[in-house]
């Protein structure tokens, strides 16, 4: 669905799409970069074609059959969340807030994939639910599910059409291309080797994704590095800009600004920030977002499935290094002041830090490099459309289609019926995208309402799988009241300097955040915390739904706790877990 | 039995790498000045395409045998 920043980055995706069209930046592309990017989409559909033959039944076509090995599944895992948003939203977020944006990783995404892998994973993968919503089914009612799986499909289907205007502007914008003929070969890419070859050739799709940005991406951080002088020269200057800025060292220093919102640039404090985007909102994200979700539950057994997540946080860990990297890069260029790089300016005539990576592809890559960096923007796109696009098909046929159309539908049926959903999603994706390229308020508002549906999701989880007393009733008023108090904390909360709005306070403004990324965390927190009274409150109001029984392999207290049979201590996910972690703490303090 | 997704990832990584080498040896010294501070990154780079997927080509084919 989004990215694990949720509102800031999708912001920023849809942000740059549109900020995009006022580019000054004009790449011209030679026939190797051409051929490069032919010789890429070739692989894309081929992947599709070969798959082809594998898939037979609805599981092969939703699930992979349940057969791919642990770090297929956490490249899948990690590239499906690698979309445009992460890459170029983190480089901006990078130019914007300087080292302190690895908070959305090292304390954010990193704890949230171990704690997913060791605790919610046996739940998940051993309940043999199909879907998340699935499994809210099984542990609670059908209602809870009806909701869950409703929002969800209408959210990914939505994102998955923000990738798609966010691609089609920007190669509009840098390279001149027809916006139609943008989204016309996107979809089109997408929707061949999905139809084909099903999640499988998605998440198969994700794997080579996810090399080619790493690759890719990987010379225009060293050679920018070189640029400014090494990591000294980058420190020094970028001392020299939060000078300028009246925050000394908060570019560079990630913990020792957060003291107060005033003295960062991000305008929050380390309370906000811990609990309102390293707890609720990133745990919300990777613990219970099927997109992410499903790749896991693609595993060939208990073990690889709790293993996925925490495989694909070992490269989340230095992805800081290639994603926010080069937002701190382009700032310390600016401020260099010899000409060496201008982003194009934004409407207002600030600098435009969503045109970081184009602005340094275009200034570091020579034509061929050229092909091969933009080839990997082009596959970060795809990645966010086609992870979307797998979660919303398999979450339409399993539980609407097959739940309340078409309960006795056969194998053969849902597969078919998966196939035209593909494509059905993939033109609602088109359609988003036009509506966002003529009315971007809509998509603004959109994104607003995610964030209310979204926010207090993980305390229904939370409280679902770890205390069996919590209810069907419970669970389902408990996430119409949080999603209630977001939109209250919404309309009486503004961030400076908005106008009241889709922005907030359009009830009053009774609080005023330092910035838009401080009220999301915050509201966040709220949504959170009247999820989990309302939950808390309701079932103990009304009589337990399901038996101990029937609780059995869904709950923490009456599961058999998983045993890893791996005789390699990197096999084991609590092992690896915990080293994970450990050198994520290392991290913290490195940079603090 | 599915394939084996190293095999993809092998022959894509080794097409664009040679891709890269071959155009890096055309040479093209005001571009690489312009561009990429001197350097040829496309002789570089397409080594280290080449080379991965050769690798994982070489991986994929010792777990078949």
């Amino acid at each position: 669905m989004v990215t694990l920043s949720s509102l800031p980055l999708l912001a920023n995706a849809g942000g740059s799409a549109v900020s995009a069209a006022a580019s000054s930046i004009k790449l011209s592309l030679a026939w190797v970069d051409y051929l490069v990017l032919g010789v890429y989409f070739a692989f894309v559909i081929g992947i599709g074609w070969m798959l082809k033959k594998h898939l037979k039944t609805s599981s092969d076509f939703f699930e992979s059959g349940r057969s791919l090995p642990a770090w297929v599944c956490a490249l899948g895992f990690i590239g499906a969340n690698l979309g445009a948003q992460e890459v170029m939203g983190m480089a901006a977020s990078g130019a914007k807030y300087g080292i302190a944006t690895s908070h959305f990783y090292w304390i954010g995404a990193i704890p949230a994939m171990v704690f997913v892998g060791i605790f919610m994973m046996p739940f998940y993968y051993g309940s043999k639910a199909r879907s998340v919503p699935e499994y809210l089914k099984l542990r609670f009612d059908e209602k809870t599910r009806g909701l869950n799986a409703v929002s969800f499909a209408l959210m990914t289907v939505f994102s998955s059409g923000i990738s798609m205007h966010a691609l089609a502007s920007l190669l509009s914008a840098i390279l001149g291309w027809n916006y139609d003929l943008g989204i016309l070969i996107s979809g089109l890419v997408v929707l061949v080797y999905i139809y084909t070859g099903g999640l499988t050739s998605a998440i198969y799709n994700e794997v080579l994704q996810f090399f080619l940005i790493v690759l890719g991406f990987l010379p225009l951080v060293l050679l920018g590095l070189k640029d400014i002088g090494g990591w000294d020269g980058l420190m020094k200057n970028l001392g020299l800009y939060s000078q300028a800025q009246n925050m000394p060292g908060a570019w560079s220093q990630s913990w020792s600004h957060l003291g107060s919102a005033s003295a960062n640039p991000m305008g929050i404090e380390w309370f906000g920030l811990i609990m309102g985007l390293g707890f609720v909102l990133s745990f919300g994200y990777w613990c219970t977002d099927f997109l992410v979700i499903q790749r896991a539950m693609a595993a060939k057994d208990m073990n690889s499935a709790r293993l996925t997540p925490i495989i694909a946080a070992i490269p989340k860990m230095v992805f800081p290094a290639l994603v926010i990297l080069p937002g701190m890069i382009a700032i310390a260029l600016m401020q260099r002041h010899t000409g060496d790089l201008a982003l194009p300016p934004a409407a207002d005539g600030s600098p435009d830090y969503n045109m970081v990576v184009p602005t340094l592809l275009a200034k570091y890559f020579p034509h061929g490099m050229l092909g091969i960096g933009l080839t990997a923007l082009m596959a970060s796109f795809m990645s966010g459309m086609a992870g979307n696009v797998t979660a919303f098909n398999t979450v339409f046929t399993y539980d609407i289609y097959q739940s309340y159309i078409n309960k006795k539908a056969s194998d053969e049926h849902l597969v078919k019926v998966g196939k035209i959903t593909t494509v059905v999603g993939l033109l609602v994706s088109a359609l988003a995208a036009y509506t966002a390229r003529e009315f971007n308020n809509i998509m603004d508002m959109l994104q607003l309402v995610f964030g209310f549906v979204n926010a207090p999701l993980f305390a229904v989880f939370l409280l679902g799988m770890f205390w069996r007393r919590s209810t069907g009733h419970g669970a389902f008023w408990g996430l119409l009241s949080g999603t209630f108090t977001a939109v209250i904390f919404n309309g009486l909360t503004l961030p400076v300097g908005s106008a009241t709005g889709i922005k907030g306070g359009w009830i009053a403004v009774e609080y005023v955040f330092k910035s838009s990324m401080a009220q999301s965390f915050w509201m966040a927190i709220f949504a959170f915390a009247g999820c989990f009274i309302g939950t808390l409150v309701i079932s103990l109001a009304t009589k337990p739904n399901r038996t101990h029984d029937e609780l059995r392999g869904l709950v923490y207290s009456l599961t058999e706790k998983p045993k890893s049979e791996a005789r390699s201590w990197y096999a084991r996910p609590a092992v690896l877990g915990s080293l994970v972690l450990g050198v994520t703490l290392v991290l913290n303090i490195l940079f603090w | 039995m599915q394939l084996d997704v190293r095999l993809p990832m092998g022959w894509l990584f080794l097409s664009l790498g040679l891709i890269l080498l071959g155009y890096g040896l055309i040479p093209n010294e005001s571009m690489y000045a312009a561009h990429s501070l001197g350097q040829n990154v496309n002789l570089l780079w397409g080594a280290i395409f080449a080379a991965f997927g050769g690798v994982t080509l070489l991986i994929a084919r010792g777990k078949k045998n």
